[in-house]
Order: structure tokens, then C-alpha cells, then sequence
């Protein structure tokens, strides 16, 4: 299996302040892992650097082949990112919405209805404004946004929050259909007993670094 | 890059469209800053006549540098600034997307205006296509600034105050060299009016270039 995530003593500093302090990980193509750790152990630091939202100041970093330290906007067309914000633009209509993230990231229009059933959008929620969605709901469109670019790496974080059982449920399918097409997720959760089951490897961070690893030989 | 600066200005002018901020809101203010201004000028016809050219580019400056905010306040929310930046579609078109739907809501906001002062201050037009090209050239120079000085501020918590702020001065070139030229289209000033004009389409071009080299760099750092 081919790397997807290599991060080989990585300091990144936010502001003043250090949020990885020496990360070493090697993610694989295909892995679903999940990050776990207490607030402030590096989980959201370590999924915005994958994404390069944040530089890297010392070590190694490679995703999905890009050195991250010579161009860390390069990967960012093949990852798809669900932060703790929804990213949505409120005033939208649903599939307005889906349809203009589907088209930015050179999908077929014909992917949004797609993706919104798949995702379980009703469709009678489709033309109405985001803004006035539920949380869960919207959580739901900001899923449908992520699935419709097909990304080869997905980084989540928290990904089920806001969503009822069911719709938990179909994302864990969603996960792994997408992780069986090959690609590669990495998901931060505070719920590990409902998450630990979709996760292949399970990773607890603390201090900005790798603590435990499922994983490691 | 036409394709992805087309969806870009779609998105934007679909939100604005949705929200009505900039004609139920924005221009019915810097309408309301006009009748004000004639107020505060007492109703001397003579003087609104001769000063309804600047008087038009303040309220512009004024409801121009809300509608740059509000471009930016839509990226901002709800972390769309992530997802701006994490899009596939290319820096430079970005910057032109983004403009091209500020040069829009501009235009729309200028028209409005622009029956203002028309019924307000009883003006007449001497000179129609060096105003309808000095109108064109400073939309597109208020557009470009505000959409370069957006993204620069865009990441800073303090930058509803901040904007404006860093902008107004930017803009104040834009807005002599606006007042000038219309004074000239309006036939109270027999002065160089198209090279006022020239002037503003210099700035545009000046700030198109830095925003089609730099925006990427803009959205990383801002």
C-alpha cells in the first residue's frame, strides 16, 4: 500500500504556540483511522496540516505525494475537509449549494442529486435556504458537499456530530464505501465506543504528538 | 479560468440574490446618504448642481465598501473561508469571480444612485459616454481594490472595523478621480475629464494584476 499521509517529525506552530510537536505517522491508502485524545491534543492541528491550512515549520511532510513544506495548496484538489463548521453558505438552497461545490471540485452537476439522496437529504429540503436547516441537517449537506468531489483522502472532524442514529449509521456506510473505492479517511471523534468500529486503526494524540497507535508494528 | 470565474460570480450573485442585501438594503442606505447630503446642503440647487458628482462617488464609496464587506462576511461564515481555500478552482479565478460579481452589485447600486442625483439634484448630462465610461471604470477599480483588500482581511477577527479602515484610503484615488470626471460629463467642469477617467482604469488594471498574481498568496496569509 502506498502512503497517503507521511509525517516524519513535524513541529507546526498556530499563532506562538507549537500544535505538533515532533508528529510522526504513516497513513496508507485505503486505512480508515480515527484520532482520538483529549481537547487540545493535536487532532484538529494534525487534519488542518494534512489539508495545509497549517505550515509545517520543521520535519517531514508528504500527502498524497506533495512535499507540504515546497507547496501545501497542491494536494488540496484530491481532499475533501469537514471541520467542526459546516462550511455552507447559508443563503443557498440545498442543492445550489452541493451543485456549486459538485462543479468546483469538476464533478458532473448530475452527481448533486446523487449525493444528496445517498447522504439522506429529503428531497423536499432541496430548495429551501440552508441557513434555515437544522444542525443535523445541515451537517448532512455539508456531508453531501464532501461526497459529491469524491475526494482520495477524506479528513473529518467530528464528523457525527449533530446527527441522529440513523443518519450515523449511514455515514459509517458511507466511510466505508468510500474507503473500499480506495480512498483514505482520517476522522477525529470524541464518541470512540460508536466510532471504533468503522475504524481500521485507532491513533490517541496528546501533546501534539502520536501517544498510541493501533497500528505500529 | 472563464468557466471556474463565471461559477465563482454566479455563486456570489445566486447569495446576494437569495439574501437581498445589496438592493433591499445597501442601496436604499446610500440613496437615504444622497437625500441626506441635501439636506445638509440646505436645498442650494446651484451647489448640489456643482457638487452632485463628488457627492454621487461618496455615497458610492460608502455603499461599495459595504458590499466588499458583506462579499467577505459570506466567505467567512459558518468557516467557508476553509473551503475557499481548499477549492479546486484556481487563485486567479477566484479573484476575478469574486470581482466580477462586485462589479455587478456595484453597477446596480450606481444605477440607483445614478436616478438619484438625476431627480435629487437637478442635474444634466453634457458629456454621456465620458460618464458612462468613467461610471464603468470606477466600478471595476472599486471592485478589484475591494476584493484584494477583502481577502487580505479576511482572516482577522477585528476585520469588520479593519476593512474599511484599510480600504477608504485605497479607494480615495478612485473616488477624486471619479468626482473629477463627472463633473467634467456633467458640465461643471471644463477640465481634462477622460483623463480623470484613464486614471481610474490605470488603477484597475495596476490592482487586477496584483490580485491575479498575489490572491492565492492573500488567502493563505490573510
Amino acid at each position: 500500500m502506498s502512503a497517503v499521509v507521511e509525517f516524519e517529525e513535524v513541529v507546526a506552530v498556530a499563532g506562538s504556540f507549537p500544535v505538533l510537536t515532533g508528529l510522526d505517522l504513516r497513513v496508507d491508502q485505503g486505512e480508515v483511522v480515527l484520532l482520538r485524545g483529549e481537547n487540545g491534543a493535536g487532532k484538529t492541528s494534525f487534519l488542518r496540516a494534512c489539508a495545509g491550512l497549517i505550515s509545517v515549520s520543521s520535519g517531514d511532510a508528504h500527502v498524497l505525494g506533495f512535499d507540504m513544506r515546497v507547496d501545501r495548496r497542491a494536494p488540496r484538489r484530491y481532499i475533501g475537509l469537514l471541520g467542526h463548521e459546516n462550511n455552507l453558505y447559508r443563503d443557498l438552497w440545498v442543492r445550489e449549494h452541493v451543485e456549486f461545490r459538485a462543479t468546483a471540485a469538476g464533478a458532473a452537476e448530475s452527481d448533486t442529486d446523487a449525493a444528496l439522496i445517498r447522504v439522506g437529504v429529503s428531497k423536499k429540503l432541496w430548495t429551501v435556504p440552508i441557513g434555515s436547516l437544522s444542525a443535523g441537517q445541515r451537517r448532512k449537506v455539508a456531508i453531501a458537499s464532501l461526497v459529491v468531489g469524491r475526494p482520495r483522502l477524506w479528513l473529518l472532524d467530528e464528523p457525527h456530530a449533530s446527527l441522529d442514529t440513523e443518519s450515523r449509521e449511514n455515514l459509517d456506510l458511507i466511510l466505508a464505501e468510500a474507503s473500499q473505492l480506495g480512498a483514505t479517511i482520517i476522522f477525529a471523534s470524541h464518541e470512540s465506543p460508536l466510532t471504533k468500529g468503522i475504524a481500521s486503526r485507532v491513533i490517541t494524540m496528546g501533546g501534539g504528538r502520536v501517544l498510541e497507535d493501533s497500528g505500529a508494528s | 479560468m472563464l468557466a471556474e470565474t463565471l461559477l465563482v460570480a454566479r455563486k456570489d450573485l445566486r447569495v446576494e440574490w437569495r439574501a437581498k442585501i445589496a438592493l433591499g438594503q445597501v442601496a436604499p442606505l446610500a440613496l437615504l446618504i444622497l437625500v441626506v447630503l441635501a439636506f445638509a446642503l440646505d436645498a442650494n440647487s446651484s451647489l448640489l448642481e456643482l457638487g452632485a458628482g463628488g457627492l454621487y462617488w461618496v455615497a458610492v464609496l460608502y455603499g461599495g465598501t459595504l458590499l466588499i464587506q458583506r462579499s467577505f462576511d459570506v466567505e467567512t461564515d459558518d468557516g467557508n473561508m476553509d473551503a475557499f481555500r481548499m477549492s479546486a478552482i484556481g487563485a486567479p479565478s477566484l479573484f476575478l469571480g469574486k470581482s466580477l460579481a462586485l462589479f455587478v452589485q456595484i453597477g446596480l447600486l450606481e444605477l440607483v444612485l445614478g436616478s438619484g442625483i438625476a431627480v435629487l439634484y437637478n442635474v444634466r448630462v453634457a458629456d454621456w459616454w465620458l460618464l458612462l465610461v468613467a461610471a464603468a471604470a470606477g466600478t471595476v477599480a472599486f471592485s478589484v481594490c475591494g476584493v484584494l483588500w477583502g481577502a487580505m482581511s479576511a482572516g482577522l477577527r477585528v476585520r469588520a472595523t479593519l476593512l474599511p479602515l484599510l480600504l477608504v484610503p485605497v479607494l480615495v484615488p478612485i473616488l477624486l478621480a471619479g468626482s473629477r470626471a463627472f463633473e467634467t460629463a456633467l458640465g461643471v467642469r471644463a477640465d481634462a475629464g477622460w483623463t480623470w477617467a484613464s486614471l481610474m482604469l490605470v488603477i484597475a488594471a495596476v490592482h487586477t494584476a496584483i490580485g491575479f498574481g498575489a490572491f492565492g498568496f492573500l488567502l493563505e496569509e490573510g
